[in-house]
């Protein structure tokens, strides 16, 4: 999986109350709605700006608080085809890659806004085209990338009927 | 080499040796929704052709984000939560009963459980001596229906609280203090064991603030060993019978441990906008507020009542004071105690059990520029409502004693 995009650039402890505030709550009723909200309390013209292809570089600790799956959902409706951060908190991770949105960990000061970034998810390796430079990454746990790779954990399910640790 | 909590707990599920690192596949105890994360949930197992449960005594969808429903989009999630109960069996706790955490705590988390639900405090009953940890909507969706799901297992950090917590200072100090200490992301993934004299002095009701609060350093769970306070806790919610020693070795291996002198702490205010914008009650002190919320899955149960109760009697607020106590039984014992009277009479709005202001929605969102002192586990930017506003957090003490004052005020004054 290669993924290529345009860089937007946030800071560290990027909450899902920025990402999906609780104001619009009554919004998951139309997640669709909900969507024309992503990322508003962090930056508010972020909906506007926003194109199909487009990566997120954050600092550390992206996604943390609330469980809501909300948040990477509006994030992938957006058009954002990859976030890369410092570190991502644990549950908006795991919803991420189950709802098929590829996250990778990376030294993200080494990304500008603006910049394009060309991502191996497989292999873990994000090059940032504009600056010439390749920035090692962790790679996605084998199990998880099988997850990522079928499409999210709803696909995963439909193919295998079960959790599939194994090869 | 010997064991952690968690990793005891997995290998039981398992029936296996279990450690830390591996991915593992668990049977599961309990699995729970609340109005904001399970219509997705339902919506995902319609999707898959799997609308059912494993077991309906082990499922349980809460209505207490929006509870009672202030919209009708709301509403409407609702009837989709009330027609899958019907549809499925599961068990319903519909509007006045209560947060999930606190219901969960009181009639459903067992020593030794695994526990998933679709709300990131749903580490509260760790407690309890359970592995319970918060996962998103489908995760929690298949776990309703196929009674298990995949875990990493976690590495443990430790703490050993020493001592005892001084007068006027809470658990909800001591866990503001550890999150200001390692940072809100100084547990991510990790499992924390909190242990100790002071743990051990510790009333259920306040160890349930530590826990609660663990993911806000990005644990995925807290555990507290279980002990004769587990017991008498269970015995109370007529359930004694599910008590049963679950403790770490005493050769278990910890990624990290960090020993906490209690008798030196004091009582600390989280600023706004991270939970681990941690000051003294000095720094804080005089800073004016405009709304005081007493309540939620942190600090919503009888002895914070009882807390807040003691410094607000026969006294008047300065502030707007919202108090919701985190469960029917909660209210009813205090009703009993005569504790929402005092409330009541300090000027203080008492709401119906449930999560309240704390998430945003109603009964309680903040105006543009407003200052509210909660009792909450958490204070992002927005998170009441409002971007525009200002979240700090601390024990109920504090939030009593502020009430009353208008301004951020140090709660030993008042005792």
């Amino acid at each position: 999986m290669r993924i290529k995009g345009r860089v937007w650039k946030f800071g560290d402890n990027i909450s899902t109350d920025h990402i999906t505030p609780g104001r619009y709550f009554h919004l998951r009723s139309n997640i669709q709605e909900l969507a024309r909200h992503v990322m508003e309390d962090a930056d508010p013209e972020f909906p506007r700006k926003v194109k199909p292809g487009d990566i997120i570089a954050a600092g550390k600790n992206f996604g943390l608080g609330s469980s809501r799956e909300y948040a990477p959902r509006v994030i992938k409706i957006s058009g954002v085809s990859c976030i890369l951060a410092k570190s991502f908190a644990r549950i908006f991770y795991r919803n991420a890659i189950n709802i098929g949105l590829p996250v990778i960990t990376c030294d993200t000061d080494r990304i500008d806004e603006g910049d394009e970034v060309e991502i191996d998810v497989e292999k873990g390796i994000v090059r940032n085209l504009t600056k010439g430079e390749e920035i090692p990454a962790s790679p996605i746990p084998p199990f998880m990338l099988r997850i990522l790779e079928d499409g999210g954990i709803e696909e995963h399910i439909k193919k295998y009927g079960d959790f599939r640790l194994e090869e | 080499m010997g064991k952690t909590i968690t990793e005891k707990i997995f290998s039981e599920k398992l029936k296996r040796d279990v450690r830390a690192g591996e991915i593992v596949v668990s049977p599961i105890d309990l699995a729970f929704v609340q109005d904001g994360t399970g219509p997705l949930s339902i919506e995902e197992l319609e999707k898959l052709n799997m609308v059912r449960v494993f077991d309906s005594g082990k499922v349980i969808l809460f209505i207490d984000h929006a509870s009672p429903s202030p919209r009708r989009e709301l509403s409407n999630m609702h009837i989709k939560l009330r027609e899958f109960s019907k549809k499925t069996g599961c068990i319903l706790s519909d509007v006045g009963y209560g947060v999930c955490h606190e219901v969960v705590v009181e009639e459903y988390a067992s020593p030794g459980d695994v526990i998933i639900g679709a709300d990131s405090h749903t580490c509260t009953a760790g407690a309890l001596g359970a592995f319970a940890t918060g996962m998103g909507s489908t995760d929690v969706a298949l776990g309703m229906a196929l009674g298990k799901q995949w875990f990493r297992v976690p590495e443990t950090l430790r703490f050993v609280v020493q001592g005892t917590l001084p007068p006027g200072v809470y658990s909800k100090d001591l866990i503001l203090h550890i999150i200001g200490m390692i940072g809100a992301d100084g547990a991510t993934y990790k499992a924390m064991e909190f242990e100790g004299e002071a743990i051990e002095k510790l009333s259920m009701e306040a160890r349930f603030t530590l826990t609660n609060m663990a993911v806000e350093a990005g644990a995925k769970t807290g555990l507290i060993a279980t002990d004769e306070k587990t017991r008498e806790y269970l015995k109370s919610m007529g359930r004694e019978e599910k008590y049963r020693e679950i403790k770490p070795d005493a050769d278990a291996e910890y990624e990290k441990t960090y020993t906490i002198d209690a008798s030196s702490l004091e009582p600390v205010v989280a600023f706004p906008h991270t939970v681990d914008n941690v000051k003294s009650i000095k720094e804080a002190e005089g800073i004016e507020i405009d709304q005081v919320y007493i309540g939620t899955c942190t600090n919503g149960r009888l002895e914070d009542l009882r807390i807040a109760a003691q410094i607000l009697r026969g006294r008047e607020v300065r502030t707007r004071l919202i108090v919701v106590p985190a469960s029917r039984k909660v209210y009813l014992d205090a009703l009993k105690e005569g504790l929402i009277e005092i409330f009541v009479r300090a000027g203080g709005a008492v709401i119906s059990p449930g999560c309240g202001p704390c998430v945003g929605i109603h009964q309680g969102v903040l105006g543009d520029k407003e200052r509210v002192l909660s009792t909450q586990n958490r204070n992002f930017k927005g998170r009441m409502g409002n971007p525009e506003g200002e979240i700090f957090l601390a024990s109920p003490a504090t939030a009593a004693a502020t009430a009353l004052e208008g301004k951020i005020t140090d709660p030993r004054r008042y005792l």
